[in-house]
């Protein structure tokens, strides 16, 4: 080999790794309340237990998921309930940083600056992540290779397409490796290859990852998640796996695929549907 | 440290597949060699002396990753200074500082030429809302586009806040040290006011939020103090030197509240 320099590779495995998670799940959620404004809650006693996995996060307009999202992110405090992330219960004044490390979010508007080039984007949230120092360039390099962009990587974020900004999104938020990551609509502004390619990448981070996707594309849903979590009006309708809430649906039900049509009858009669999780 | 290197037995057995080696022995030579280049050389060594197979396979892997190699770019030196100075303030704060030095040497021309209002400095009477502008700008919702991802990474809160809050000092100081010392102004009676003011529009902007702490206290500084002074062409008594006392206690306390309170900067509410 002709290295000019010695590096010390770290081996593979560490003593982190191998230790037992002390905790069920990932995500749980029992009673969860999160506020909107003064009045309105827009979670409103929510209880949902969530493991390693894809998970699509389904429902109308206006039914509380990207503020499920930031409560899962720990930008919004629950009003009410409890939240246990990774184990540890999110509340109160905390600044929750060892927590905040594993997680990875994409908000729905994901601002950014014009003037950075993607690497530099992406180096900076690595910075904010506390990312060690060491680790960035190799983390960012690895992040941005995993969402097709390694050929643009140095170029201005001003002169990216929709999609593109969409994918340096998502290069931010898997930088740090989360055990949690949380896109809120992550597939905007994606043509249809690159949605293809996007589910690849979901199934591919959801086998070792709890990953929360929301979305109103259902067919999204359908091909990339293993697990489909129905929310209406701040409550869960339906959890459980997308055949199952396909076979809910009949003919008479509005929809072009079995899904959706078992979508339209989860929504037409929530109350039935919640003792089935 | 000293460290025992693989024995000849060991890296010969490695390089034939193995198979004549303890389990342990391979686990052992493998952790050995990941770390350690020389035993790495010797192993190459070892393949090209006795296992063909092995070699070509190599050859095989080589050239077909050759011609990608070949096509990636080596990645461009970044622009350190971008990266280290996107640590301590965000793009969009830039041209409100900007806009906060152009106000400073504004007030310092009028103030040098005579302009106006007589026996108060113009320095003085802008130099406490100065910094608030600027720190409103960091940790805003309508001026940062990223103020969502910010609010969610562990970095965020009061650490991040002082930070963004140091750098827009680090500006208008100097600035206004320079247009202090050209009007003949103490330093102490346009600095006390100038950090009272920052430490109360972070205290304030833990509760409603830092913009609209900011626009707030600009304000309240506007009606209760410029607009007096400049229509009695008299210095009021904030900006009086008996006066720096209570601005040293309103510096104190709002240095109190933001401590006491410091897990409120890192909720999206602090970015109202």
């Amino acid at each position: 080999m002709t290295l000019g320099k010695e590096h010390h590779m770290m081996s593979a495995v560490t003593a982190a790794d191998l230790a037992p998670t002390p905790y069920a799940w990932e995500i749980r959620a029992t009673g969860l309340k999160v506020r909107v404004g003064r009045k309105r809650m827009a979670v409103d006693g929510l209880d949902l237990s969530l493991g390693t996995g894809v998970h699509g996060l389904l429902g109308p307009n206006g039914a509380g998921k990207t503020t499920l999202i930031r409560a899962l992110a720990t930008v919004l405090r629950p009003a009410e309930g409890t939240l246990e992330l990774l184990g540890e219960s999110v509340g109160g004044r905390g600044e929750h940083r060892a927590l905040r490390r594993r997680i990875g979010y994409l908000p729905q508007e994901f601002g950014y600056y014009k003037r950075f080039t993607v690497r530099e984007f992406v180096e900076y949230m690595a910075w904010l992540k506390e990312v060690p120092k060491a680790d960035i360039p190799a983390a960012v390099q690895r992040a941005v290779e995993r969402v097709g962009l390694a050929d643009r990587a140095d170029e201005r974020m001003k002169a990216l397409s929709g999609g593109m900004i969409r994918r340096v999104g998502i290069a931010q938020a898997i930088v740090n490796d989360p055990l949690i990551l949380l896109l809120d609509e992550p597939t905007v502004g994606l043509d249809p290859a690159q949605r293809l390619r996007f589910r690849e990448l979901l199934q591919e981070l959801g086998t070792d990852t709890c990953v929360v996707v929301s979305t109103h594309l259902v067919e999204d849903v359908a091909a990339a998640c293993t697990d489909v979590v129905l929310f209406a009006e701040g409550r869960l309708v339906f959890q459980g796996p997308p055949d199952e809430l396909a076979s809910v649906g009949g003919p008479e039900h509005e929809g072009d695929s079995p899904l959706e049509r078992g979508y339209s009858a989860m929504l037409l009669n929530p109350r039935q549907g919640r003792g089935s999780w | 440290m000293s460290v025992e290197h693989a024995s000849r037995r060991i890296i010969e057995g490695y390089a034939r597949g193995g198979a004549d080696l303890a389990a342990d022995e391979v686990w052992a030579v493998e952790a050995h060699l990941e770390t350690c280049r020389g035993c790495r050389d010797r192993l190459s060594a070892a393949v090209d002396a006795g296992v063909p197979a092995v070699v070509s396979l190599v050859d095989t892997v080589w050239s077909g990753l050759e011609p990608q190699l070949a096509v990636t770019a080596t990645m461009p030196r970044g622009r350190p200074w971008s990266a280290r100075l996107s640590r301590w303030m965000t793009p969009a704060m830039v041209p409100w500082l900007a806009m906060v030095v152009g106000v400073t040497l504004l007030a310092l021309l009028l103030d040098l030429v005579g302009t106006g209002t007589g026996e108060v400095s113009l320095v003085l009477l802008f130099a406490p809302v100065l910094p608030v502008l600027g720190v409103a700008a960091s940790w805003s919702r309508e001026l940062d586009p990223a103020y969502e991802l910010t609010a969610s990474v562990p970095r965020a809160g009061l650490h991040l806040v002082l930070r963004r809050t140091a750098s827009v000092l680090a500006v208008v100081v100097p600035a206004l040290l320079v247009g202090g010392w050209a009007t003949g102004v103490m330093v102490a009676q346009w600095l006390l006011p100038c950090l009272a003011f920052t430490a109360t529009t972070l205290a304030l902007g833990g509760v409603v939020g830092v913009t609209r702490a900011a626009v707030g206290l600009a304000t309240v500084w506007a009606a209760v103090v410029v607009v007096p002074t400049l229509a009695t062409r008299r210095i009021t008594f904030a900006l009086q030197a008996d006066g720096l006392p209570v601005w040293a206690l309103i510096l104190a306390l709002g240095i109190g509240v933001v401590i006491a309170r410091r897990g409120a900067y890192s909720v999206l509410g602090a970015h109202r």
